[in-house]
């Protein structure tokens, strides 16, 4: 099983909701999961309704109580059991953690060269601001360097200090290039500490350890977007794990009830059924009657949609991978609905 | 409007797209907005619109749909305008389009500014090469440095520039000042060289930080790295002040009376937040906002009816169904008022008037079909309604977040885009977005319809 799970999608397909409900989700009774921010946006601390997350790990939300029996604890056992954790019957927790670049790169240098005034006066140069924004990928090593080390971190008993790291990552378009940077920097510095940084967490990002799941809506461009960065990933040796499809609506309304509407009859039907529901009358330019165009245009957009959704649902089908579905939540997201979308996540099998 | 009507939009005022983009004056508008929310298509969509319109536009877009791509011809990716086939140009108007290639984009500034052999040693610099080959940051810088250019061109009427998929939509105002704070910084003359810096009087701080950072730094990066950096900023020595001067330049451009910035939204929640932080930085920014797109809003013909009453209703026929028993043997009868529909009504959509009494809808054929109306009828009406009445939640909650965004911002213009049910990626698709940008509205204006279920109107029909 996975053990970091990196969340990417289109911009506005939901990833940062996706992400956070992924990481309650894996909060099964006794679990302890990281949701690790590296954009910046404070995404995270506006989903748990929380004040802005400082760059420390912090624990933000227990994990939903489970459902019968939980197919996700068992898990568990690989590591022997939980006897330091009170017997496993505790709430699962989940902790939060937005990365800095900049504190992340004064971090290294603190603990690998014991840099205390030289670390400020590289800042006061420039050179941290140059080192995190500027030079090519180093911020991107940062980032991932410190999620790979969140992931491998251990306790003194020598367990994981955390069973997952769930990490809310830049969207599709730049997923690649941002996991695999470290790659790229491997080859830029051939010699050094940031050349063997970076080897070490291309291993972790290239190792079962680590799953890489797409979010998408039943459009055509994310869809297409989910396609071309699955294939782009599994170029660049990356594991891809699954698919999310966000959002999803249920069909009200099929073709075979349009070609009903279609032919031409069901229109006074219709009209009589809405009058005798007390819409008014039925007759022509009768309130009812009145009701039928508009109700019928928006059943053919309706229509319209559900094919189109059934050819992007082919199309995600195709590229074979486990596909995991989230309803719309009409009323928006809030804490609530976060809960929700990690029991349905949860119920759909280990992701 | 009717009275009734009581949404914010008497508050908000009105986004005139036509006035913006037939206006001589404006010569730049650049669409920004969080992922998703339909930038690249409404810069699209308004290219169009302003060529169709007599003005000769060209598009700079970042990371078109493939289709859409197609669609424009401007598939492959070779940084320069190329002119958008098909586009009506009888008001003497063209279209050219192009997709911003920011390797291309950069090498060229570094020919352009470097004699041949310093271009070639930076060109083949591995740093060069990684840093132009898209890093968080070259993508803004470029794209910004592209408007520069078309602009200093003065070969078009009209620039609509679409902005990158950023971190953050407001990347692209900030990439190029950090760069330029960067050139500009101490560190890179410690990079290039380190005596002169370190030996300043006055400096005596920056003295020990300097040795301990050179050394540091050889050790952190590996040697080769190191040098790799100092060579690139060697080259790049003559070329910065050119940098600066060019960021300085595109950012002044920006803030000029020519140009109008577009906030492009959809009406949720985060896409709004976004947007209305967009318009606070604008503003802070000096740089002139022209209002707010609110992309993808949907409207209903039948507003009048409540998702309630709807649903109402709609559970009051389902009721029915299973009183009656009626699902059963229904078949046959629809089939029977299908065929006396078929015969008896020649034109519906024209033939309201005239239609007379062999129409469905009249005492006579109702009395041909004494149950209360057919089960399969009465089904799909509860289908329809309840269709409608999640069509009206969503109605509801779009307003909600865009009343939201214009409680803060009064003073922002606003037009909604109407949503369409499929994907745009052709100039047809184009043009009706084009119409509904400039039709302002029209889903609030759809839900004015005349009569009202609660309301007494003069036709009761019941």
């Amino acid at each position: 099983m996975s053990r970091l799970h990196v969340v990417s999608g289109k911009g506005g397909t939901g990833k940062t909701t996706v992400a956070a409900a992924l990481a309650l989700a894996l909060a099964t009774e006794g679990r302890r999961t990281l949701l690790v921010e590296v954009e910046g946006r404070q995404g995270i601390a506006q989903l748990f309704e929380t004040e802005a997350l400082p760059y420390e790990e912090r624990k933000i939300a227990v994990g939903p109580a489970s459902e019968g029996a939980s197919r996700w604890g068992s898990s568990r056992t690989e590591s022997g059991g939980d006897p330091l954790r009170g017997g496993g019957r505790r709430a699962g927790e989940v902790y939060a953690l937005a990365i800095d670049a900049e504190r992340a790169l004064l971090d290294y240098l603190q603990m690998f060269y014991k840099l205390g005034s030289a670390g400020r006066a590289l800042k006061k140069l420039g050179a941290i601001d140059f080192a995190t924004t500027i030079a090519p990928g180093l911020r991107d090593v940062l980032l991932t360097g410190k999620a790979c080390e969140a992931v491998r971190r251990k306790d003194k008993n020598g367990r994981f200090v955390y069973d997952a790291v769930v990490m809310d990552a830049p969207p599709t378009g730049r997923i690649t290039r941002f996991l695999n940077v470290n790659d790229e920097v491997a080859g830029l510095a051939k010699i050094g500490p940031i050349h063997n940084q970076a080897q070490a967490v291309m291993r972790v990002l290239k190792s079962p350890e680590t799953a890489v799941h797409l979010v998408t809506l039943l459009e055509e461009m994310p869809v297409q977007e989910t396609a071309d960065g699955v294939a782009e990933l599994r170029a660049a040796g990356i594991p891809v794990g699954g698919i999310v499809i966000n959002m999803t609506r249920p069909a009200l309304l099929d073709n075979g009830d349009l070609d009903v509407i279609a032919a031409r009859g069901a229109r006074s039907g219709v009209a009589k059924a809405l009058s005798q529901a007390g819409l008014g009358g039925a007759r022509r330019g009768g309130l009812a009657d009145r009701l039928i165009d508009p109700l019928l245009e928006q059943a053919r957009e309706h229509a319209e949609r559900v094919e189109l959704e059934r050819a992007e649902h082919a199309e995600l089908t195709s590229i074979g991978l486990p596909t995991y579905e989230l309803e719309l939540l009409p009323e928006g997201v809030d804490l609530a609905g976060l809960y929700q979308l990690a029991r349905d996540l949860r119920k759909q099998g280990p992701i | 409007m009717t009275s009734d009507d009581m949404t914010l939009d008497a508050s908000a005022p009105r986004l005139e797209v036509d006035a913006l983009i037939d206006d001589p004056r404006t010569r730049i508008v650049v669409c920004c907005g969080s992922g998703g929310v339909g930038k690249t298509t409404t810069a699209a969509a308004l290219g169009v619109r302003a060529a169709e319109r007599g003005r000769k536009v060209v598009v700079l877009t970042i990371d078109p749909a493939r289709r859409l791509a197609q669609s424009m011809g401007i598939s492959e990716l070779d940084n320069v305008p190329r002119r958008v086939k098909d586009v009506d140009e009888a008001a003497g108007g063209e279209l050219h389009a192009m997709m911003l290639d920011m390797k291309r984009t950069f090498d060229e500034i570094v020919e352009g500014h470097a004699d041949a052999d310093r271009a070639r040693a930076i060109l083949e610099n591995p740093f060069y090469q990684s840093l132009s080959a898209g890093f968080a940051g070259t993508q803004e810088y470029m794209a910004m440095e592209k408007l520069g250019q078309l602009r200093a061109s003065d070969e078009w009427d009209l620039i609509i520039v679409d902005t990158p998929p950023s971190r953050s939509a407001l990347d692209f105002l900030d990439a190029p000042k950090r760069l330029g704070s960067f050139l500009d910084g101490k560190f890179i003359r410690v990079l290039m060289a380190p005596a002169k810096v370190g030996g300043r009087a006055g400096m005596k701080f920056l003295n020990v930080g300097m040795s301990m950072m050179t050394g540091t730094l050889s050790k952190l990066m590996g040697g080769q790295l190191l040098r790799d950096v100092q060579t690139f900023v060697a080259a790049m020595d003559t070329m910065f002040g050119g940098f600066r001067t060019r960021a300085d330049a595109t950012y002044r451009l920006l803030q000029a009376p020519g140009t109008a910035f577009l906030v492009v939204a959809a009406p949720e929640r985060d896409a709004l937040r976004e947007a209305a932080y967009f318009v606070e930085r604008l503003a802070a920014e000096q740089m002139p906002l022209a209002g707010l797109v609110l992309n993808r809003v949907h409207g209903s013909g039948a507003a009048q009816l409540s998702a309630e009453r709807a649903l109402a209703a709609a559970e009051a026929l389902t009721d029915g169904l299973s009183e009656d028993g009626a699902a059963d043997g229904d078949a046959g009868t629809d089939r029977a008022e299908n065929n006396l529909e078929a015969t008896g009504i020649v034109d519906l959509d024209g033939g309201n008037a005239g239609a007379g009494t062999a129409g469905g809808l009249s005492p006579a054929a109702a009395a041909e079909h004494p149950a209360p109306t057919s089960a399969s009828a009465a089904q799909l009406a509860a289908g329809l309604l309840r269709l409608h009445a999640e069509r009206m939640q969503v109605l509801a909650r779009e307003r909600r977040t865009r009343d939201r965004f214009t409680a803060l911002h009064p003073e922002v213009p606003v037009t909604e885009v109407g949503a369409l049910p499929g994907d745009v990626h052709d100039l047809t698709g184009l043009r009706e977005i084009g119409d509904r940008l400039a039709l302002n509205g029209t889903s609030a204006d759809d839900t004015d319809t005349d009569g009202t279920l609660t309301g007494d109107h003069s036709d009761s029909g019941s």
